[in-house]
């Protein structure tokens, strides 16, 4: 069985502020790491690889030259192989063009399970894993948070609802994305660190996975971002001074004139 | 569009670094080099001192794209659960009807399953017609039969503007339909307004974890697809004399890769009645202490009230996560929202600044909650709350 699991490199936006002066980002020594959900991602293809044996676990990710740290992080925690596709031709790609640029790699490599992150931290945006799903033609199922039961046939599992969960069941291959509750990453044994220390990491461009240019990076990409900006005060706000005691009732005051009170 | 540095003019002064908030652009050879990060949100093209940094149309520009004239109307996928139409989707037809109005154009909504009795009520929540579809396929939720039929429908009366709310439902099968029809998808939007030039719609949500907005365009293709967050738009006007069509669609054809064996409901607590709550009381880091929290239900206790939590407090203990506002907790739109030693990171505002009134309580008077609030006080919260407390219990008793 062949599993390639989807990973991003991202800020860690934990610790990205805003300085509301130049309405820029701040991101001095905010560092890169692999998008927590994509952990998940991987701890669960080789929890599969652990139960069925006959696994090749392929790590994938569309990204800068840089980006090659975070596939050694995860060939640190064991996965089999990494490919990077970087390439100018991908630059501005939106989820459209990321979708179809990762399921033609995909294609590529083979599949019969693709897992991904519910979301990357960066964009929050969850569409990466369906939108890939379409292109590739076959199943997804979102929100996975465990996986009851996989054979080389189908696959069995918990998705995540509102306000419970569905046991759904799919014929492979098919495409999860999966939530945190799903598991506990590993940490990267020191074999792994000394094995990703040397794996050769395979760099792909647009012209290894028969892409068509017209679907990549800011061509094929439908949206655009029209500008940024910091969430501004409102004008109507009213700033209360005096004591404690002063600026409470002022504003029981105003509250009351409101039939708030 | 592209964004490209004229080496002859760039002097390596590495002012554009940092403005751009993705990274793109790096120092090579002395010179600025915009990488594949790039995102065209054209904030480095002011920065640079020697106006190197330009804008550049490519061969996509110059050559004509789709008709977009073709496409019309505003559409809003209702979604269904257990047979009944969920809120998030009457606070899209709220938000629907004011983009309709604003192009002159029809608001549909699109619901699949449910009773007809569902059915009219959308159009009594402000649609002009309701395009239903009834059939078995639609009582548990599966991706396909979702995605093959609004994929068709899109395709037969060619909206322009498709919505729907940021479920897990819709989170699930919208990005499918979009990357099916190839046209853009914008997730999670907070705020949705037409572009009174253009007529496009400006799709605005968070970004690197809130920390930023942005908005969000998608100019050559049609339909403009959104999914916006349960609990961010007001719902429209409830009329029960509106009257509409409804169109009973064919629903042959449609099956499933997916099957749900079963649903298994789980009585979370995260009803801790946030979501309806009129008045909500807010603890933060600000607090200092669990017992901070005890004031504050004493609070909203007297207001008939709720206490809700920045993820600071969660994340310290003080409080479980059912009560967390914010991107990663809750959404809520109280009448009253009072935020006790919350800074008002954009990852909170996000869950409750469409409240009706905002309250801030800060000792910092630059912290940024005062941005969103309607009332700021700045002090402590041991002085400021306890004070609230025994004010608002004498205007109470003097009233009765
Ligand atoms: C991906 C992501 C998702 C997130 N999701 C959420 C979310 O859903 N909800 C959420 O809330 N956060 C979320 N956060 C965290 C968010 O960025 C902030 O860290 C958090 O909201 C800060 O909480 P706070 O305002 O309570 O604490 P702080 O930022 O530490 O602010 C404490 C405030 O209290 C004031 N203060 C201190 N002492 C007193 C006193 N005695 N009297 C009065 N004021 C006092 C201080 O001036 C300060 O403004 C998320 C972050 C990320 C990266
Ligand atoms: N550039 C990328 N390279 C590899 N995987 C990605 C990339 N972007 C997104 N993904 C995958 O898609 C998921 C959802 O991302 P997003 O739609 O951006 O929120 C992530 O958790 C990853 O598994």
């Amino acid at each position: 069985m062949r599993i390639v699991v989807c990973i991003k490199q991202v800020p860690d936006t934990a610790e990205v502020r805003i300085n509301p002066e130049t309405n820029t980002l701040v991101r001095d020594g905010v560092p890169s790491i692999i998008n927590p959900y994509d952990l998940h991602a991987i701890e669960a293809a080789l929890q599969i690889k652990e139960k069925l044996g006959d696994v090749t676990v392929t790590a994938l990710t569309m990204g800068p030259p840089q980006a090659e740290d975070a596939l050694r992080e995860a060939i640190s925690m064991g996965v089999d192989e990494a490919l990077l596709l970087t390439d100018r031709a991908f630059a501005g790609s939106d989820t459209l063009a990321t979708s179809y640029t990762l399921s033609r790699a995909i294609q590529k490599i083979g599949f019969d399970l693709v897992i991904c992150g519910k979301q990357a931290i960066d964009g929050d945006t969850a569409q990466v894993g369906p939108e890939m799903a379409e292109f590739l033609n076959i199943p997804h199922i979102a929100y996975v948070k465990a996986i009851e039961e996989i054979s080389t046939q189908g696959i069995r599992v918990q998705r995540l609802m509102e306000e419970g969960y569905d046991i759904v069941e799919a014929p492979l291959p098919v495409l999860l994305t999966v939530v945190r509750e799903i598991n506990e990453p590993r940490l990267p044994s020191l074999k792994g660190k000394m094995r990703a220390k040397k794996a050769e990491i395979k760099k792909l461009t647009h012209t290894d996975i028969d892409a068509e240019e017209d679907k990549l990076g800011l061509t094929g990409s439908p949206t655009a971002v029209k500008n940024i900006f910091a969430p501004e005060a409102r004008k109507d706000r009213k700033m209360f001074s005096g004591s404690p005691a002063e600026q409470v009732a002022a504003l029981v005051e105003e509250l009351k004139n409101l039939k708030c009170l | 569009m592209r964004i490209k540095v004229d080496r002859d003019l760039c002097t390596g002064c590495e002012a554009c670094v940092d403005s751009c908030p993705y990274d793109a652009i790096e120092i090579k050879d002395e010179k600025a080099f915009i990488n594949e990060y790039c995102q065209l949100c054209r904030n480095c093209l002011s920065v640079c001192p020697e106006g190197a940094i330009k804008e550049v149309e490519t061969e996509e520009d110059r050559t004509e794209g789709m008709d977009l004239s073709q496409f019309r109307g505003v559409w809003v996928m209702a979604e269904q659960r257990d047979g009944k139409v969920v809120d998030v989707s009457l606070e899209l037809l709220g938000a629907g009807r004011r983009l309709a109005d604003e192009r002159g154009s029809e608001l549909t909504a699109v619901l699949f399953g449910a009773s007809e009795d569902e059915a009219a009520k959308l159009i009594h929540w402000g649609a002009d017609r309701v395009l239903h579809a009834q059939s078995p396929v639609f009582d548990t939720f599966n991706d396909d039969p979702y995605v093959e039929l609004l994929s068709r429908l899109i395709t037969q009366y060619k909206p322009e503007i498709v919505l729907t709310g940021a479920t897990a439902i819709g989170r699930s099968f919208f990005p499918r339909v979009a990357a099916r029809l190839r046209t853009g998808l914008t997730a999670d939007c907070t705020s949705l307004e037409i572009d009174k030039e253009t007529g496009h719609l400006l799709q605005i949500r968070p970004a690197f974890g809130g920390n930023i907005m942005a908005t969000i365009l998608c100019p050559k293709h049609r339909p403009q697809m959104a999914t916006v967050r349960p609990r961010v738009m007001k719902k429209g006007e409830y009329n029960e004399s509106r009257k509409g069509e409804i169109i009973k669609l064919d629903v042959e054809g449609l099956s499933s890769r997916t099957k749900v064996l079963q649903s298994i409901k789980e009585e979370s607590e995260t009803k801790v009645n946030l979501q309806e709550a009129d008045v909500i009381v807010a603890g933060g880091r600000g607090l200092g202490k669990a017992e901070g929290f005890k004031m504050l239900e004493e609070l909203a206790s007297l207001l008939d009230g709720a206490v809700g939590a920045s993820r600071a407090a969660v994340d310290e203990g003080w409080i479980s996560y059912s009560h967390q506002v914010g991107q990663t907790g809750k959404t809520v739109c109280p009448k009253i929202y009072i935020a006790c030693g919350i800074s008002g990171a954009v990852q909170h505002l996000v869950g409750m600044q469409s409240s009706d009134i905002i309250i801030a309580i800060n000792k910092n008077p630059d912290a940024p909650i005062f941005n969103v609030a309607n009332y700021g006080i700045v002090g402590d919260v041991y002085e400021v709350v306890p004070e609230l407390i025994k004010k608002i219990k004498e205007v109470k008793g003097s009233c009765q």
